[in-house]
């Protein structure tokens, strides 16, 4: 690819706040080729009558200020602009938006936690939330997403000069949800964002995590697990669009499947464009395929634009349980079944061991351990 | 006073015939060397009593101490008392060396040691075995050097305290100092009681520091010749082209 080529995806290239400007998708497109239109109750063509039914819930650290806003809040869509037209749909949509704001020197003394609680799957409702971190500041997110429910929704995590923002979002819906959700992070100079996705509930989730830069020394890590059973799709679209010098991101997501018709989907798109020299990237996707009828689909696209970049990478792989690793432990006596739940155990541990937040990271090891024992 | 039994023995991969009928007694308290050329179906041996899936027994049959091991699942055998110290341990990622051996000495004694006798005891096998305690949190094998696995496999080895143990060219790899510091782990495990070993190697080199009682060689998927340590020396001088040109004439 020469330098004058254009990129194929980007996030600016087609992002528009109005619905009108996407069609509705068929599932031929690239973009919509994996997800099940079918089951996204009408989510992506406007049929999803509004009713709310998502409850947003907030526990602050004391120096966090939470606000609940109106649409005309000047502050929203700043950071991030619609680029589907779920997306769009969820931005033209939502009635009240949540608004978090680290002021700036600020180091939270405590995680804050966004709990959203669905009521039913009978009803669609739309969501809004801002996170901004001032200049210098610190903190520690996590996003509950609980109950059933339709959802789409957009999050802007605005990361200001020299911030810190860490954030855990579970999506441990009850298995009857459908959830398409957008975060997006744009990065100031300096910044710091680390992201933790942990997807295990619902019937379809589509969560699309994009990264930009606005200036030089941003720096991404974009961490995710999931764990599909029979019927679920679960599906996790990545895009760091390195626009400015000298940014760094690194993306590992780790998945199991099991059961008849499961299916994960994991998209990972890096761009790393002519004037973004001295990037820094590297990205990575396994998938551990636990019985016959599960299905992953694993796609990296690495676009590079410059010839100065400081590392570039990508690796993609599934398959089944290693023979060799269960032969060793039960060579050592160890039954059957607890080899396997010690390697699939070891698959996840490393990653587990990076979540911020310690009742958190107990949370999702014992849903871990949950899914093992099914 | 535990007995390992291998009787006539056929092994296939696939629908290759690696083992040609093998018999062999390994009883609590002997030693024995089982030397050949490489490709005569020494690991072959090893793997296909300790159950591996790659292996299939077409004919014979394996007793310890009565019980039919190829009746069991691999972890069964382990149970009943079988180890095997492989050429090439397998690197698991994600699993401590810690969490792994707790698991293993739970399952083989039937009870989950107490914390702090465990890690008594982790510690005082691995000073035994020179084994830098850190190694503790590690990932089972992951980047460890062939000496450092194959000192990993001995630990286990002297956790374990099975009734018979095979150890597949343990000595492979391995430069003086480790050959010494393994073979007197091994030396440890056969002092410490009623135990069998079947020690596997190409090279007499081991049998300087652990002394067979019996040596067997093994030629094109069968033992060709028995005798004491002094067939060892044999082998030492002469190699083992008589036995090669012997089994394909």
């Amino acid at each position: 690819m020469g330098l004058e080529t254009k990129p194929l995806s980007t996030l600016h290239e087609k992002s528009s706040y109005d619905v009108a400007d996407f069609p509705v998708p068929t599932g031929r497109e690239e973009e919509w080729r994996f997800t099940p239109l079918s089951r996204m109750k009408g989510l992506h063509d406007g049929t999803a009558a509004v009713t709310g039914g998502v409850v947003v819930d907030v526990d602050a650290a004391p120096e966090v200020r939470v606000e609940t806003v109106g649409r005309d809040d000047a502050r929203l869509g700043k950071a991030y602009t619609p680029a589907d037209r779920v997306s769009a749909q969820a931005y033209s949509s939502f009635e009240k938006a949540t608004v978090i704001t680290v002021p700036k020197m600020t180091a939270a003394s405590r995680h804050t936690v966004i709990t959203l609680r669905g009521s039913g799957a009978g009803a669609a409702a739309y969501g809004h939330i801002l996170v901004s971190v001032e200049p210098m500041a610190e903190a520690v997110l996590v996003l509950d997403h609980r109950g059933s429910a339709v959802y789409a929704d957009n999050v802007e995590f605005d990361v200001a000069e020299g911030a810190t923002l860490k954030v855990v979002s579970l999506q441990d819906w009850d298995d009857d949800a459908v959830h398409v959700s957008h975060h997006h992070a744009r990065l100031g100079k300096d910044a710091t964002f680390r992201s933790f996705v942990v997807t295990l509930g619902g019937d379809l989730v589509r969560l699309s995590p994009s990264v930009s830069y606005t200036a030089p020394g941003g720096d991404a890590d974009l961490t995710g697990l999931y764990f599909v059973d029979a019927g679920q799709h679960l599906e996790h679209r990545l895009l760091v669009d390195h626009s400015v010098p000298n940014c760094r991101s690194n993306v590992t997501y780790k998945g199991a499947l099991q059961g008849d018709d499961a299916h994960a989907v994991w998209i990972g798109d890096v761009i790393i464009r002519a004037e973004a020299e001295g990037t820094d990237t590297y990205e990575l996707n396994r998938n551990l395929i636990l019985t016959d009828g599960a299905r992953a689909d694993s796609v990296p696209n690495l676009e590079i634009l410059t010839g100065e970049v400081a590392g570039a990478g990508h690796a993609s792989a599934s398959g089944r349980l290693d023979d060799e690793h269960l032969f060793y432990l039960q060579a050592r006596g160890i039954p059957f079944d607890e080899a396997r739940r010690l390697v699939i155990h070891g698959f996840f541990a490393q990653l587990i061991e990076k979540i911020e937040v310690p009742e958190i990271r107990e949370r999702v090891l014992s849903a871990v351990e949950a899914e093992l024992a099914r | 006073m535990s007995t390992l039994e291998i009787r006539d023995l056929h092994v296939a991969v696939g629908d290759k015939e690696i083992l040609r009928g093998v018999d062999l007694t390994v009883r609590s308290g002997e030693t024995h060397a089982i030397m050949g050329p490489n490709g005569s179906g020494k690991s072959t041996l090893a793997y296909a009593v300790a159950g591996h899936p790659k292996y299939t027994v077409t004919s014979g049959s394996v007793l310890l101490d009565g019980e039919d091991l190829l009746e069991m699942s691999v972890d069964e055998r382990a149970r009943a008392g079988l180890f095997l110290a492989m050429q090439y341990p397998v690197e698991v990622p994600g699993v401590s060396v810690s969490n792994f051996l707790r698991s293993a000495i739970t399952a083989v004694r039937g009870e989950a040691p107490k914390l702090r006798d465990f890690a008594k005891e982790l510690k005082a096998g691995m000073d035994g075995l020179s084994i830098d305690p850190a190694f503790a949190q590690r990932n089972t094998n992951e980047g460890f050097s062939g000496g450092e696995k194959k000192r990993h496999e001995i630990l286990q080895l002297e956790l374990l305290k099975p009734k018979i143990a095979v150890l597949d060219e343990t000595d492979s790899g391995l430069d003086v100092d480790a050959l010494r510091v393994v073979s007197e782990g091994i030396n440890r495990f056969r002092a410490s009681g009623d135990t069998g070993v079947l020690l596997i190697t190409h090279y007499t080199r081991i049998l300087r520091y652990v002394k067979p009682d019996f040596v067997h060689v093994f030629a094109a998927g069968r033992v060709v010749e028995e005798g004491g340590p002094e067939l060892a020396d044999k082998l030492e001088n002469e190699g083992y082209e008589a036995y090669t040109t012997k089994a394909s004439a």
